[in-house]
């Protein structure tokens, strides 16, 4: 290698590159002449084809946009339709000036200027002869109007379409959610070519989480159009694929009842079938017409729901967070069984107070003197604070958050809907990442009654107890339940394997919380609340602080408006309680008290739920027979846990 | 202090305004070629005249970079390089990270204007290979074409990767001419080829889906009858219907109909083809040839290795221009996002083009006198 460093040689340079040009620049003029070589072929072989293809190019391909699946619950009761409507479209290359067009066409069809607005801004991201909506959803009178005008606007037509409605409306607004018009940020992340010649997409709830499925896959024309591009006649169809139907598990009369059940009044409520997750309801009160939004919702209906008191926007069952209080109880004792912290049998005294050695501070038992003597069983039917404070020191905090972190607090449950929040599960970890400082012990006395730093979604309380409910077994809960290509296609089951292996080591430590479940309907603090009903009902209320006391003393204001106000009632619960189909949680944002205010809502839902069990015969889904069912021949005993399997 | 400085740039101006040292012939094929690209874009936009002012200011601004930067001696172009290149490969960097645009990422937003660092590329690669290659024995050792190599992979897999096949294939090609005009044996220039040709499979593997179907639908276009089928289709009728001299100016109704997609832009020689026919293709390629062929006179008079490579380089990555834009509208190669320079519509193109060709000015100017 060391022989070949040698001096440069410029003359050599020189001439080697002069070579190596002459070369390239022979190289070049080849290309150049292969490239008119092709153009020779193209121009003079081909000419003659290619002319008469030019003056027969009348055809051109025209998009077929997809039909959106359509969303069914349970049963086949359709929630979400598509149905025609008309809009004027504008193909910016006819128009021969699109001011004086926008300026003449307002005294023929109203437009308001958010309809202009929009329209400029699409225009500016399409191309010329791309038409463009001006304006959605035009009444009887608009058309009738324009037809006779039509003649003054070249380049401007009034185009037939698929426009989403939902009949329930306000039911089931949290769930399905909505779509929305395309807007400049959908446009950046959409597959433009999928979506062409649609103009909505899924905008939150199921219409967002599932667009993929619902949204199909656009077929094509060929169309033959005369000098001013309007079709003259169609050569050939290649029809879309429509987006897939959606089958909910809810059920919408256990949705109505529900819904019902609130009076209006602030909250939220999930049901959920602990054998499978589905969610056989999920109601958020208030609610909104989610037909407002679908062509665009006006200003002043806009404003007019951001600033009511209730926030009718809000979705409590996914997005609130509440404190949980007692409801925690019954998993937390399962916590105290499997740490071997407990047993079933062990007892503590319940003297109405319970103080840390060495602290002036009391935390204080709901009954004033105390519950007496309780064991795990007794504790929970009477929700006695003394016996889960002492169960939270015994465990400390690491081992209560871990363990409550197994039935899905603190973090998303994984339903198929976007948006949920996670709430807060108490923990080191968590306190020093979100205030930078240590942990108190004062602070696990109160997390083991649900308080302090606890919060959590109804839907997450709703998946716990389908946890405890369905043996311990963990599932993601489910929203839809089948997809179905077309309306005469078999409907497809969506699997909801479990997500983990069950939580409890041995049944019966999960039999102990279940009998004390039990006891709080029999004769605890829900003693009132089931009286009548049919079915062994397991549960748990929770009456959950607003706001912390300034003193330990014992409220002697017993009004309940006072106590609304600063209360978060909560009541969970589960039947049959032998093999449970159904497990309900409520909650009401100003509610007293747990089993008095939020009790009666579950009760609702689980009466509707028997309705539709044994009461009237449920109406049979189309074309749908379902599968030999494995036990009863209910229609709930779809097994949402199979693999993804066709139905005949 | 500061009446001195002003002075000075006054009289570097009047310098470049009444002393400009540029090769007539080359800047006379440019304006030859800048106004057929501005009479075929007028009509190629349906007579609108505010695209072709929009196209003549840019050809303004890109002939005052043109005038400035031939005015920079190719040594101080040379010392700039490493920083020059590094600068621009940062810039790739960062709009990995940070960029925005439509689908493709590759545009880096400045506030008062938003530019595709790869557009530097063009010209820094070319650069930094010359500049790489200049001290050193030629033709180049395994050793020194390995470093090069590296030199054209990394900015050429940032740009692909964006994904911008177009200006990948441009700036790496642009750094490959520079390293065969360099004289790297024949023998090791087929060695390389072959090895290129059996890492197309490799290639096809990590290319995106959307580039893959291009491939694809160039093979069978009627497979793809709403996208790039419908381009290809489309050029070629808008080319052969053309025939030998062609509909004429304004008479071109595959544009005219808007049957023809990106009609200013990617596509516009079709329009030429459809209006000019086979003896405008001719006369048009022949301009490209006589541009290319001064670019290669320029550079064999040059008057250092540095010169030499990256003025030859300049010139032959023009041709890839030309050539893979005629390739994609006659239907030979797929659809690739390579503009015709000087003659499809658009700002950086025709900017980074002119900006080139100052850097072929300054090396003319500095050539190597006759004895």
């Amino acid at each position: 290698m060391k022989k070949r460093r040698t001096l440069k040689d410029p003359r050599g340079e020189a001439a080697l590159f002069q070579r190596r040009s002459l070369v390239g620049f022979a190289l070049i003029v080849l290309g150049l002449v292969a490239l008119s070589g092709r153009f020779f072929y193209l121009q003079v072989e081909r000419h003659d084809e290619f002319v008469t293809r030019s003056e027969n190019n009348r055809v051109k391909p025209k998009v077929i946009p997809p039909a959106r699946g359509l969303i069914y619950d349970r049963n086949g009761v359709l929630l979400a339709d598509n149905v025609p409507a008309f809009r004027l479209e504008v193909v910016p290359e006819q128009v021969p000036d699109m001011q004086a067009m926008l300026r003449q066409i307002g005294a023929v069809v109203p437009l308001d200027e958010d309809d202009i607005a929009t329209f400029r801004k699409q225009l500016k991201q399409s191309r010329r002869f791309e038409s463009v909506p001006l304006k959605m959803h035009l009444s009887e009178d608009d058309i009738a109007r324009f037809a006779i005008n039509r003649w003054r606007f070249p380049g401007v037509d009034v185009v037939p379409y698929l426009t989403r409605h939902y009949p329930y409306g306000e039911l089931f607004a949290h769930v399905i959610g909505y779509v929305g018009r395309i807007d400049a940020d959908d446009l950046k992340r959409l597959d433009p070519d999928r979506y062409q010649g649609t103009s909505h997409v899924g905008r939150s709830g199921i219409e967002r989480s599932y667009e993929d499925a619902l949204h199909g896959t656009p077929g094509y024309a060929l169309v033959e159009v005369n000098a001013d591009g309007r079709t003259q006649r169609v050569l050939e169809t290649h029809p879309p694929t429509p987006g897939k139907n959606l089958y909910l598990s809810i059920d919408v009369r256990l949705q109505k009842a529900a819904t019902a059940a609130f009076e209006g009044r602030p909250g939220a409520a999930v049901a959920i079938d602990p054998r499978n997750g589905q969610v056989l309801a999920m109601v958020s009160v208030p609610s909104f017409d989610p037909n407002l939004f679908v062509n665009g919702i006006s200003g002043a209906d806009y404003k007019a729901l951001t600033t009511a008191p209730d926030k009718p926007l809000y979705n409590r069952a996914l997005r609130g967070v509440y404190p949980p209080g007692s409801t925690v109880k019954p998993f937390l004792a399962l916590g105290g069984l499997e740490y071997g912290v407990r047993r079933p049998e062990d007892t503590v005294l319940s003297t109405g107070e319970f103080c840390l050695p060495g602290q002036s501070r009391c935390y204080r038992d709901d009954t004033r003197g105390g519950d007496g003597v309780v064991n795990m069983v007794r504790a929970i039917e009477k929700s006695t604070n003394t016996y889960f404070y002492k169960l939270a020191l015994d465990l400390g905090i690491d081992r209560l958050s871990n363990w409550m972190g197994r039935f899905g607090f603190g973090q998303k449950t994984g339903i198929d809907l976007d948006g949920e929040l996670s709430g807060v599960l108490p923990s080191r970890e968590w306190k020093m990442a979100n205030s930078r400082q240590p942990w108190y012990p004062g602070e696990t006395i109160i997390a083991g009654i649900g308080q302090g730093y606890w919060a959590v979604t109804p839907l997450q309380l709703g998946h716990a107890l389908s946890i405890v409910a369905g043996q311990g077994v963990p599932r993601a809960p489910r929203v839809v339940m089948a997809t179905q290509d077309n309306v005469e296609a078999p409907r497809q089951m969506l699997a909801n394997p479990p997500t983990g292996p069950s939580l409890v080591s041995n049944p019966k430590n999960l039999d102990v919380i279940k009998q004390g479940m039990e006891a709080v309907i029999t004769g605890g603090t829900g003693a009132k609340q089931f009286i009548g009903f049919p079915l062994v009902v397991a549960g748990k209320s929770g009456t959950a602080e607003r706001f912390s006391r300034t003193t330990s003393a014992y409220d002697t204001n017993k009004n309940n408006a006072y106590l609304a106000s600063r209360h978060r009632a909560w009541f969970e619960a589960y039947t049959p309680a032998d093999d449970p189909k159904i497990a309900a949680v409520a909650l009401l944002e100003a509610g007293a008290w747990g089993a008095q205010d939020a009790g009666p809502i579950v009760r609702k839902v689980f009466e509707a739920w028997l309705a539709t069990q044994g009461g009237a015969p449920v109406a049979p889904a189309p074309a749908q027979t379902g599968p030999a069912p494995s036990g009863s021949a209910q229609v709930e005993d779809l097994p949402a846990q199979a693999e993804s399997e066709a139905i005949p | 202090m500061i009446e001195a400085l002003h002075a000075r740039a006054r009289r570097f101006l009047r310098r470049i305004l009444t002393r400009p040292r540029i090769d007539l012939p080359l800047a006379a094929g440019l304006f030859l070629l800048a106004c057929v690209g501005l009479v075929t874009l007028y009509s190629a936009g349906g007579g609108d005249l505010g695209l072709v002012g929009g196209q003549a200011a840019r050809f303004v601004l890109g002939g005052a970079l043109l005038l400035l930067i031939s005015r920079i001696p190719p040594t101080v172009l040379r010392n700039w390089t490493p920083w020059l290149y590094a600068g621009s490969t940062a810039l790739l960097v960062v709009v990995a990270i940070l960029g925005e645009g439509r689908g493709a990422d590759r545009w880096l937003d400045l506030k008062f204007m938003r530019f595709q660092p790869s557009e530097l590329l063009k010209l820094t690669m070319p650069m930094m290979v010359a500049w790489y290659l200049h001290p050193r024995q030629l033709p180049p050792s395994w050793k020194d074409m390995a470093v090069v190599g590296a030199l054209i992979a990394i900015p050429a897999v940032l740009i692909a990767k964006q994904p911008d096949l177009g200006t990948a294939l441009l700036v790496a090609a642009a750094g490959a001419f520079a390293l065969f005009l360099s004289g790297v044996a024949w023998w090791r220039i087929g060695l390389l080829l072959a090895a290129v040709g059996g890492m197309i499979p490799v290639g096809w593997h990590f290319m995106h889906q959307y580039q893959r179907d291009r491939v694809l639908t160039l093979l069978n276009p009627e497979s793809d009858p709403l996208g790039n089928g419908w381009h290809i289709i489309q050029s070629q009728i808008a080319v052969g219907s053309g025939g030998v001299f062609g509909k004429g100016w304004m008479h071109g109704t595959q544009s005219r109909l808007e049957f023809l997609p990106e009609h200013t832009t990617d596509f516009i020689f079709a329009v030429f083809s459809e209006e000019f026919g086979l003896v405008g293709v001719c006369l048009l390629l022949a301009l490209y040839a006589f541009i290319i062929g001064r670019c290669l006179w320029i550079a064999m008079e040059a008057r250092d290795t540095y010169s030499r490579l990256l003025a030859g380089a300049i010139g032959m990555s023009f041709f890839v221009y030309v050539f893979v834009n005629g390739g994609m509208i006659a239907g030979m190669l797929p659809v690739v996002g390579v503009p015709l320079p000087f003659v499809s519509y658009g700002g950086t193109s025709a900017v980074s083009l002119l900006s080139g060709f100052g850097v072929l000015m300054s090396i003319h100017a500095n050539r190597k006198m006759h004895d």
